[in-house]
C-alpha cells in the first residue's frame, strides 16, 4: 500500500512501483487519512509551518526585555545597554563576555564614552591613510571654529538646551555660524557643543534621508552615539513622523539581528513575524516557510478599506527574499526558477518565433528579409528557409519551395526541433506560470465586477449579504490555488523524469482542471433567478478545488520531508543530481 | 531668515576674502551659493610639481548638514590628477566626501584634505577600476556613494 493511494484512485494500480517508501508506508498513511478525514483538525498540515506575527509594540516589549536582561547583568542604565546591545548586533552573550573582558573597550566602540585624549581616531581615511592629512585638515577646523572653544561646560549628554545656554555672546555654532545671543545648544558627553536648530536639521537628516538609527556626534571624528532621550528632545519640535520612524528603525534593526524574525516586505507594513523553525537554513529544503504578518492590503490606501480582495493578507516567504508564498516549491529551486525568467523568458520567446538553425551548424539566425536561400554566415552552408532542407536538390525553382515533404528537408527539420527541444521544454513551463499569474490577476478585476453586481442584487432581489458571500470565497480559493499551480511549474521544470514526477503532474493536473471549471463557473453572467443553482454549483466546487489544493501541497510537503524529489540540475543544499537526470 | 546653507557659505566666503587662501589655494569663483571653483596646487617637493588642477564643489540646500559635492574640473583643457584616487573624469575616492563626511567641515579643510592627499602620492597612476567606473558613473560623485550604500531606501 503505498501513502499516494488516498490522494488520488488512479495511484492505487501502481503500488508495487514504489519500494523506496515502502518502510514507513504505514506510519504516512495513519497521518494521511486523519488529516484528510478530519477537516477541522486543528493540528497543523505538513506544509504549514509554525509561526507568530508580531506587531511593532510587541517586538519593542521583547528589545526592552533584552535590555532589561542587560542592565541586570552589567548594572549600566538603560540609554547604555540599549547603545551596548545595538553595537553588539544584539547578541547578549557575545556583549557581556565583551563587556567583561573590558569594559571601557566595548563602551568607547559602541560610542558610549570616549575614548582616551591620545587615541584620537583618524577622520580621513583614503587609500594611503595618509596621517598628515589628518593633522593639516582638523588644525584648519580649530581655526575656522576656534569661537567654539570658548564654551568647557561639562554637559551631560542630556539635551537641555535651557542649562546650556550661554552667557558669553562669543558663541557660534561651528555649522550654522549663528552668533544669536539666545541661541540654544546642546551636546553629548563630548561636550562638542552646536545649537539645537542644526542637532535637529542633522539627526532628521540622518533618520529620514539615510535610515540610520546610530546617531554619531556632529564633531569630525567624534565617535559618541546619541542616546535616545537626546534624539526624543531634539525631535520634540520636528514632529512625530521622524520619531516614529527612527522607533522603527530600531526594530527593524533588532529584527534584522535575530534569525527567528523577519520584518514584512509589503510596503508600509511594521509587523514582523516569529518563525524559529526556519530560522536555519538547512530546514529550508524540507519546509517551505510561507508566512503571514496578518496585516492586508497596504496601510491608509484606500483599497484596504473597500474590496476585501484586493487588500491581499501580506503572505510573503519567511526562508528567502520571495514577496509572496511560493508554496509548494522550496525556496532554492523557486530562486532558480526566478532568476532563469528573468534572465531568458523574453529572449528565448523571441528567438523561437524569429529565428531557425542552421541545419549544420546549429547557428541561430534571422531572416530579416530577401529570399529563401540562405547561406549561413558562419559555415557557409547553403540551405532553404522554408523546408529547412540543402538548397542544391531546389534545382531551378528558386523563389518558391514546393519539396516540404522531401527526406532530406524533414531529416534537417528533425535535427532543427530536436536542439530546441530544450528551449520549447523551458517555454512549455514559462508559459503555464505566466498564465496562472495573468489568469489570477483577471480573476480579481472579475471579482471587483461580480461585488458590484451583488451589491445590486442584495438591494433588488431578497438575498441577504451572507448569500451572496460564496463568489468572494470562490475567487479566494481559485486565486490561491492558481498561486500554488503557478508555482507547480517551476517545480516541475527542474523535477527529474521519472514515476515521482508524473505522479505530482498527476497531482497539478487534477487542480488545474478543477481550477479551470470553478474559473469558468464564475465567468458565468449571474441572473437573480439563477442564483440558487449557481450557489451551489459554485459552493461544491470550491470544497472540491479546495481538496485537490490541499493534496498537491500535502504531497509535495511530505515529498520534501522525505527526501523524495530528484532534481534534473543542481539545487542548493540538495545530493547532486543522477548524471542520467541532468538535463 | 537666510538658509542655513546661504548663511554658512557666506561666512566662509567673508573669511576666505578677508584672511585668504592657505597656500597653493585660490578662489576661482564663488558668484553664487550652488557652486564654488578653486585652483589647487601642490607645494614644495612632489609628484604634481608645477601642475595647477581646478577643483568645483557643489553645494545642494541641506549643506553643511550632507556633504557637498567635489570633484576636478576636466573640461577646457582642465585635467585631473593622475592619482591612485582620482578618476579621468575627475571624480575623487576620499571618505570625507563620503561616510565620514562632518558638518563642521570646511570648504577650505577639503581643499586642504585633497591637497595633502596629493602630496602624499607616491606613485603617479589612476584608480584600478578607472575604465569601468567612468563609462557608468553618474555626473554628481554623490551619487556614487549611494551604490554601494545598502541601506538607503
Amino acid at each position: 500500500m503505498s501513502d499516494y493511494s488516498l490522494s488520488d484512485d488512479d495511484y492505487y494500480n501502481d503500488e508495487d512501483m514504489f519500494d523506496i517508501t515502502q518502510d514507513d508506508d504505514d506510519m504516512n498513511m495513519d497521518d494521511y487519512t486523519e488529516d484528510f478525514k478530519v477537516d477541522t483538525n486543528s493540528k497543523r498540515k505538513s506544509y504549514e509551518i509554525e509561526y507568530e506575527s508580531l506587531n511593532q509594540p510587541a517586538v519593542e516589549k521583547l528589545m526592552q526585555q533584552d535590555v532589561a536582561y542587560i542592565i541586570g547583568i552589567l548594572g549600566v542604565d538603560s540609554s547604555i545597554a540599549a547603545r551596548l546591545l545595538r553595537h553588539s548586533s544584539w547578541n547578549k552573550e557575545r556583549l557581556i563576555e565583551k563587556y567583561m573582558d573590558n569594559p571601557n573597550t566595548i563602551l568607547v566602540a559602541a560610542g558610549v564614552t570616549a575614548p582616551e585624549p591620545p587615541s584620537v581616531t583618524s577622520p580621513i581615511r583614503t587609500h594611503i591613510g595618509d596621517r598628515r592629512t589628518t593633522r593639516s585638515a582638523s588644525k584648519i577646523i580649530s581655526t575656522l571654529s576656534s569661537s567654539s572653544k570658548t564654551s568647557s561646560k561639562a554637559s551631560s549628554s542630556s539635551y537641555q538646551p535651557a542649562q546650556t545656554r550661554l552667557k558669553a555672546e562669543r558663541f557660534v555654532c561651528p555649522i550654522c555660524y549663528d552668533d544669536s545671543s539666545d541661541l540654544q545648544t546642546a551636546s553629548l558627553d563630548c561636550d562638542h557643543l552646536f545649537c539645537t536648530g542644526c542637532w535637529t536639521t542633522y539627526i532628521t537628516s540622518k533618520i529620514r534621508d539615510e535610515a540610520e538609527h546610530c546617531i554619531r556626534c556632529m564633531a569630525e571624528g567624534c565617535c559618541l552615539v546619541a542616546p535616545d532621550t537626546f534624539i526624543q528632545s531634539a525631535l520634540a519640535g520636528e514632529g512625530e513622523p521622524t520619531w516614529a520612524r527612527f522607533q522603527e528603525l530600531l526594530v527593524r534593526h533588532f529584527v534584522s539581528c535575530n534569525p527567528n524574525l523577519k520584518y514584512c516586505p509589503h510596503p508600509g507594513c511594521t509587523n514582523t513575524v516569529s518563525c524559529p523553525a526556519a530560522a536555519s537554513k538547512s530546514s529550508l529544503t524540507t519546509v517551505v516557510p510561507a508566512v503571514s504578518c496578518g496585516a492586508r492590503g497596504i496601510p491608509g490606501s484606500p483599497e484596504a478599506l473597500t474590496s476585501a480582495v484586493a487588500a491581499k493578507e501580506h503572505y510573503f516567504c519567511f526562508g528567502c527574499p520571495i514577496d509572496s508564498d511560493h508554496r509548494p516549491v522550496v525556496c532554492s529551486v523557486a530562486k532558480m526558477w526566478l532568476k532563469k525568467c528573468a534572465d531568458d523568458s523574453e529572449t528565448a520567446n523571441w528567438i523561437k518565433s524569429n529565428t531557425k538553425e542552421c541545419p549544420k551548424c546549429q547557428s541561430t539566425i534571422e531572416k530579416n528579409g530577401g529570399c529563401n536561400h540562405m547561406t549561413c554566415k558562419k559555415c557557409k552552408h547553403e540551405f532553404c528557409w522554408v523546408c529547412m532542407g540543402p538548397w542544391s536538390e531546389h534545382g531551378t525553382s528558386w523563389y518558391s519551395c514546393n519539396r516540404y515533404e522531401e527526406k532530406s528537408g524533414t531529416d534537417a527539420r528533425d535535427a532543427q526541433s530536436k536542439s530546441r527541444a530544450s528551449l520549447e521544454r523551458y517555454l512549455h513551463y514559462y508559459n503555464r506560470w505566466a498564465n496562472h499569474e495573468q489568469s489570477a490577476k483577471l480573476s480579481l478585476d472579475l471579482y471587483a465586477k461580480t461585488e458590484k453586481k451583488m451589491e445590486d442584487m442584495q438591494i433588488t432581489s431578497s438575498l441577504t449579504w451572507i448569500e451572496v458571500q460564496f463568489m468572494k470565497k470562490a475567487v479566494e480559493e481559485a486565486d490561491k490555488c492558481r498561486m500554488t499551480l503557478k508555482w507547480t511549474y517551476a517545480m516541475a521544470y527542474y523535477l527529474a523524469r521519472g514515476n515521482e514526477k508524473e505522479l505530482f503532474e498527476d497531482n497539478q493536473r487534477d487542480l488545474e482542471q478543477a481550477v479551470e471549471e470553478l474559473a469558468e463557473l464564475l465567468e458565468q453572467p449571474i441572473e437573480a433567478d439563477a442564483i440558487p443553482t449557481l450557489r451551489q454549483k459554485v459552493t461544491d466546487k470550491t470544497v472540491y478545488v479546495h481538496k485537490r489544493n490541499e493534496i498537491v501541497l500535502e504531497d509535495t510537503a511530505n515529498g520534501f520531508l522525505e527526501g523524495r524529489w530528484k532534481w534534473n540540475a543542481r539545487v542548493e543544499g540538495f545530493d547532486e543530481p543522477d548524471q542520467a537526470d541532468l538535463v | 531668515m537666510a538658509s542655513i546653507s546661504a548663511r554658512r557659505l557666506a561666512k566662509e566666503l567673508h573669511e576666505i576674502q578677508t584672511e585668504g587662501c592657505p597656500v597653493g589655494i585660490n578662489l576661482l569663483q564663488a558668484d553664487d551659493f550652488a557652486a564654488w571653483q578653486f585652483t589647487i596646487e601642490v607645494m614644495g617637493e612632489s609628484l604634481y610639481q608645477g601642475e595647477v588642477f581646478t577643483l568645483l564643489f557643489r553645494f545642494d540646500k541641506h549643506y553643511p548638514i550632507s556633504s557637498p559635492a567635489v570633484q576636478f574640473v576636466v573640461t577646457d583643457g582642465k585635467t585631473s590628477p593622475v592619482h591612485p584616487h582620482v578618476y579621468s573624469n575627475g571624480h575623487i575616492c576620499a571618505s570625507i566626501l563620503g561616510n565620514e563626511w562632518s558638518p563642521v567641515l570646511s570648504v577650505i579643510a577639503v581643499c586642504l584634505t585633497l591637497q595633502s592627499m596629493l602630496a602624499s602620492c607616491k606613485k603617479k597612476e589612476r584608480p584600478p577600476d578607472n575604465d569601468r567606473y567612468v563609462r557608468h558613473a553618474p555626473d554628481n560623485p554623490k551619487k556614487t556613494q549611494f551604490h554601494y550604500d545598502g541601506n538607503s531606501p
